[in-house]
Order: structure tokens, then sequence, then C-alpha cells
């Protein structure tokens, strides 16, 4: 069994959604509302295949005359004229004007199978587009004719083995005014265009495409200054790799918090807080790091300008606009309300290509929830989210948080898509706000579950702990002020110690002091009993001197007794 | 295939018509034979047509704008029209080339006269 053939289309995502390209050989029907890129989509076509697959296209257009197209392609860089010189391309202006035609019996539009034949020969075309060919009807009144005729112009067109573009305009209730969908049963691809709160978004879906599989969702598709471009975005499942590798923050403190080294690679990261906070420094202080370590960034900045991103990070001490001239940082401002979510998405889509960044931040990713519905908004983060996850690149969104709603409050919807969420809070306390920081959640390491005094400085961010005491949580000038009271408390007891300190010295002293005269006292009255001994001794001896010699003048004899008493009191004396 | 009158005659008068077909089909010899027809009965002879054959020409259809064959450019006098089919009704080709108008106009001109 032989597979269907195909042919690429080598518009960025088409290919992707049809599972390799058009039919070959077939006609494929592209219809959709005014203005939903059904010319461009057909003119890309044959000008890619022209230019990437060599394969020479004939355009026969039933609206616009070549000069007008080949102006309109100027401005998306195609260059039809070079194309039409090199024999890739021909573009036959049908013109049709139902006051200049009088229908006057039997007629066939061989002159058209003629025109569009030679035109194939000529440069022996594979690619054909018809735009729009429904402008034949408005052209001949003989509809019977008229279907029969389209009848075999598509035989002509299979027999002729192209592979053909047929644009349709949409129905009020088919995909074709006239029914084209009829012959061309193949592949009809729709083309949308649908305005949700003043905010267009361009849609594409294959309605059917016999023998293949394909893509059935709407996919948000771009027309921009490349063309066109499909994204074939739908989730991609929870498979994607989980790296190890850890990330520093650009604020080592925070690190810290995170388990000393960081986020992990390739996680998507969270930061809200109401306005005001901080996030977008925080956020430009890891583009800081990340373009320091040689990586490239990309950043989308939904509110302010490039410039003034750059500017206002100085203030901070952050120098960002080296790593835009070094390449390695990219920005992408855009107001969030220029299109609808699934629109951003396909530009972030796109820009993510063509830049392969290794980090992304999105600030703020609620402008972007602002612009859908809830619903909306979870499936394209997660659609987001499981993109850049598969790509390993480490996403950090921002999130503006409403004064009014709860602290963690940040849409439920995303946070629980969100690896690593940091809340940064105001803490409002005795006239003055502060930055607080804590760690919300932070999948698969242990982090810090802290409040951090988070401080914006001329050198950047600096995480300060935050006073935790009697009083509750301090920070601020309160907490400089609880703090230094503590220091004073401090001094004040280490004074009154020393105070003490030194009485009891002194008393020590005045005691010592009082001993010392007290034993002086006790010395002097000892010394005076001693005087007062000898002074008896004395008397004593005087007297038994005198004794003795009166004795000796008696002739008495020699008492013993008082001569001992006299000895002890000698040996008294002595001590 | 084409059929030229020998008296010169001023621009105004002259006809120029020009009939498109691929091959000799049915529907082109019919048209010719029709036309042929219709151009002796009111042109009396002051007119000039070419049968151009796209399956010989075919470059001639882009140049020419032309898509449903038969189909009959009357190239002068000026504006051009168009005119497809086999013109079998002969009415609606006289409307078409304009045939009664430009005989009211020739009146009304040698009216002024």
């Amino acid at each position: 069994m032989q597979n269907l053939l195909k042919t690429p289309t080598g518009i960025k995502g088409l290919d992707e959604i049809t599972d390799g390209g058009l039919p070959q050989g077939r006609p494929t029907l592209i219809c959709g509302g005014t203005g939903c890129g059904k010319t461009l989509l057909a003119m890309e076509f044959l000008v890619r295949g022209a230019t990437q697959f060599n394969e020479p296209g004939v355009f026969m257009s039933f609206e616009e005359k070549s000069d007008e197209l080949t102006k309109n392609f100027a401005s998306l860089g195609f260059d039809l004229n070079e194309l039409i010189d090199q024999n890739l391309l021909t573009i036959d202006h049908v013109h049709l004007d139902p006051s200049e035609i009088e229908e006057t019996g039997e007629y066939d539009l061989e002159g058209l199978l003629i025109r569009l034949g030679f035109g194939i020969d000529s440069i022996d075309a594979k690619r054909v587009v018809l735009d729009t060919i429904e402008a034949l009807f408005s052209g001949f009144s003989n509809e019977a004719i008229l279907r029969a005729e389209l009848r075999r112009l598509f035989r002509f067109l299979k027999d002729k083995g192209v592979t053909a573009i047929i644009t349709g305009e949409q129905g009020e209730s088919t995909f074709t005014r006239y029914g084209l969908e009829e012959y061309v049963a193949d592949c009809v691809i729709f083309l949308n265009h649908t305005v949700y709160q003043q905010i267009a978004t361009r849609r594409m879906r294959i309605v059917k495409y016999r023998g293949s599989a394909h893509g059935t969702n709407e996919y948000p598709f771009l027309i921009d200054q490349q063309g066109f471009s499909v994204m074939p975005i739908s989730s991609l499942g929870l498979d994607h790799p989980a790296s190890n590798e850890r990330i520093p923050t650009g604020v080592p403190r925070l690190d810290t918090m995170l388990g000393g080294k960081g986020y992990f690679r390739g996680s998507s990261i969270l930061i809200s807080g109401t306005a005001g906070t901080g996030k977008s420094s925080l956020a430009a202080h890891f583009v800081n790091a990340a373009c320091a370590r040689g990586e490239r960034c990309l950043y989308f900045a939904f509110e302010e300008s490039q410039n003034q991103i750059i500017r206002n990070m100085h203030s901070i001490g952050i120098d960002l606009g080296q790593w835009v001239e070094q390449g390695l940082l990219q920005f992408q401002n855009a107001r969030a309300t220029l299109y609808g979510l699934e629109m951003h998405l396909v530009v972030m889509h796109k820009a993510i290509d063509q830049f392969h960044p290794s980090c992304v931040v999105i600030d703020p990713i609620s402008n972007l929830i602002a612009t859908a519905s809830e619903a909306e908004v979870k499936s394209m983060m997660s659609r987001m989210i499981d993109y850049l996850k598969m790509k390993q690149i480490t996403a950090l969104c921002t999130d503006l948080s409403s004064i009014s709603g709860s602290l963690e409050r940040a849409e439920i919807n995303i946070s629980s898509l969100m690896d690593t969420w940091l809340l940064l809070q105001i803490l409002e306390a005795r006239g003055e706000r502060n930055r607080g920081l804590y760690v919300l959640k932070s999948r698969g390491m242990s982090h810090s579950n802290q409040v951090r005094e988070f401080i914006l400085s001329d050198d950047g961010i600096q995480l300060r702990d935050v006073y935790i005491g009697l009083s509750g949580v301090l920070t601020g000038s309160s907490r400089d002020n609880q703090e230094a009271k503590d220091l004073a408390e401090a001094l004040d007891c280490q004074q009154q110690i020393e105070l003490r300190q030194r009485d009891i010295e002194r008393k020590k002293l005045a005691i010592e002091a009082q001993i010392l005269a007290l034993n002086t006292q006790f010395e002097a009255e000892k010394d005076d009993l001693i005087r007062l001994i000898n002074k008896e001794k004395l008397r004593n001896d005087t007297l038994l001197l005198d004794r003795q010699a009166m004795a000796k003048l008696k002739q008495a004899d020699k008492p013993s007794a008082p001569l001992s008493t006299i000895k002890n009191n000698e040996l008294g004396a002595s001590k | 295939m084409t059929h030229l009158d020998d008296s010169p005659a001023s621009p105004e008068d002259r006809w120029l018509l020009r009939l498109y077909v691929a091959g000799q089909t049915p529907k082109a010899l019919h048209a010719f034979a029709n036309l042929s027809k219709l151009c002796e009965e009111h042109l009396q002879g002051n007119y000039e047509i070419e049968v151009v054959d796209l399956l010989l020409n075919p470059t001639l259809a882009k140049d020419d704008q032309i898509l449903a064959l038969p189909t009959l450019v009357r190239k002068l006098p000026e504006p051009i029209k168009k005119i497809i089919g086999d013109l079998s009704n002969t009415e609606r080709v006289l409307v078409g080339l304009d045939i009664k108008p430009l005989r009211q106009k020739n009146q009304r001109e040698s009216d002024h006269d």
C-alpha cells in the first residue's frame, strides 16, 4: 500500500499539523472569511515551493491584479518579480466584470482551462493557486454551466498532476459561499478570524484531510514580516526531561533560601507580588546572572519598553544593556492587548524558536491573563510551560497580584503549573512599606520557610533577616529601631553590671580598710597591755630588789615563789 | 478566415470584431456562422472579423482576458465589449455589440448636419 504523497508547503507549522503537507496532485480548499489570510497562505505556498522545493507555481488571481499582488507581497519580503523572471512563478490575473460580458447562448470555460494549462506548461508548474475561483459565480450568470465547468476544471487539475490550492469565501452555513467543498473533497482547511474582547485572533483548522492523519484542533496562526506561521502548539504531555542542574537566581541570599543552589534548570518560576514589590528587579537579577554565565535570555516585556527596563535596572546596579549588545539578551516588547492570548503564545513561540534562549522571562504574565478567560489562560500556560520544559528552558514569570486580593491569590490557575513560587509582599507597619520575600513553594528542593526582607539598593537586591521578636515581625526602620533598642538595652545592662562590680570592689576595699583599722587598734591595745605588763614587771622587780635590799639589810631568807611568777611574765612580754 | 471590406471607412464606422475559439467545435462553428450572418445584416460590409484559435495561440487567452468560449470581442469602435456564447440569441448580441445605439447615434449626427 502506498501512502498518500504529500507536497510540503514550507510554511512554518502547517506541515506539522498536516503531517507532511498538502495532498500531492490534488486540490486543497482553503476557506474563510474576508481578510483571514487565504490569499497570503496560497501565495506563500507557491513562493516557498519555488524557493525551497524548486517547484514552479501558477497563481491565478480573480481578484487582485498582478502588480497589486507584487506590491502586497513585497511588504512581506517576497519578491514576486524575481520569481517571475526566473520562471518559477506565473501570475495570471483574470479580469471579470459582469457588466462587460453579455451572454448569448451556449458557452464553456475552455478559455480558462487553456490559460491555466498554458501557464502550467510554460514553466512546468507543480503548484497552482486559484484565488478566489468563486468570483466566476459573479461573472457568469449560468450556474449550471459554471458548475459543470468547475467539475471539469478540477478534473483537469488532477490530470495535470498539480497540487492546487483553491480559496473560497466563507458562506453563511457552508464552508464556502458557492459550495466549492463539493468539488474539492480531499483536503479542506478553514481559516478563522475571531474577535474576543476587541482582540483579534487568527486560527486555522483542518476540517478534513482524506487519507491522512492530521491535527484536528484550531491552531492559532500569525501573519508577520516573515509571512505565515502556524503554531502546532498542543499540550505536549508530561514526559519532559527533568534536569538536576541548578542555576543561580542572581541573588546569593535567595540561592541559600532555595537549598543553597538556586532554581532547577528547565523549571518554571513564578514571582508574584503587588505593584512595586520588585518583581522585575528580581527577574533582572536572574537575567543578569544568566547572561554573565554566557547563556541566552529572552525577555518578554508586556509593560515596559526595552530602554525603560535597561534604564531602571541601572538604578539598582544592573547593566542589561551590555548583554543586549553582546547578543545574549533579547527583548520582545509588546502590549498585552496588542493581540489575543493565543497570538501571544504564537509570537513567543516563534521568538523562542528563532533565538534559542536558555532562559525566558515573561514580565508580567498577569497582563496576558487579563486578555482571556481563566480556562484559556490555563490551557495556554500549560502549553507554553510544556513547550519550555521540553526545550529545557528555564522560565521566570512575574505576576502582578491585585492589592485587594488575598496574599496568595496569585492565579490559582497558573501557580499549580509552576515549580517554584516566590511571593513578594509589602509589609506595612508604622507608616512605611517594606518588602518581604517568601518562598511559597519550590518543588524538589529544601527551601527556607522564613520571610526575608527584600531591599533594593544601588548594588542590587539584598535579602536580610527580618526581626522576629516579642512585638512580631518587624522590617525596615522598625526593625532598625528595634535592633537599636535591643542594642541600647544590652549596653545598659552591661553598664549596670559594671557599676555593680565597681560597687562591690569599693565595698571590698572599705571592708579591708576597716579590718586594717581594727587590726591596728588591736595591735595598739596589745602594745598597751605589754607595756603595762612590762611596767608591772619592772615594778615587781624593783619591788623585789627593794625587798632583797631590805632583806639584805634585815638579813632575811631568799623567797622562791615570787621569782617564778616573774619568769612567766617575762615569757609573755617577749611574745 | 478574415473578411475585410474593400472600401476604407472612417474610424467611427469601422468595426473590428474578434472571435475567440478553441478548435473547430460545434459551438465555435455555430458562433462564427451566427456572427457572419448578423454582420452582413446590420453592418453592411463595414466590418472585419478576426478568428483566434486559442489552441494555436494560448498566450492570447491571458493577454485578452478570455475565460469563456466562444467569446466575441468588439475591438473597434471603442470601448471594448465582450460577448460570450454561440451568439444564437441575436437580440442580445446586438445589445451586446451596441449596434442599435450606434445607428441612433449616426442618425442623431446626421440630424445635426
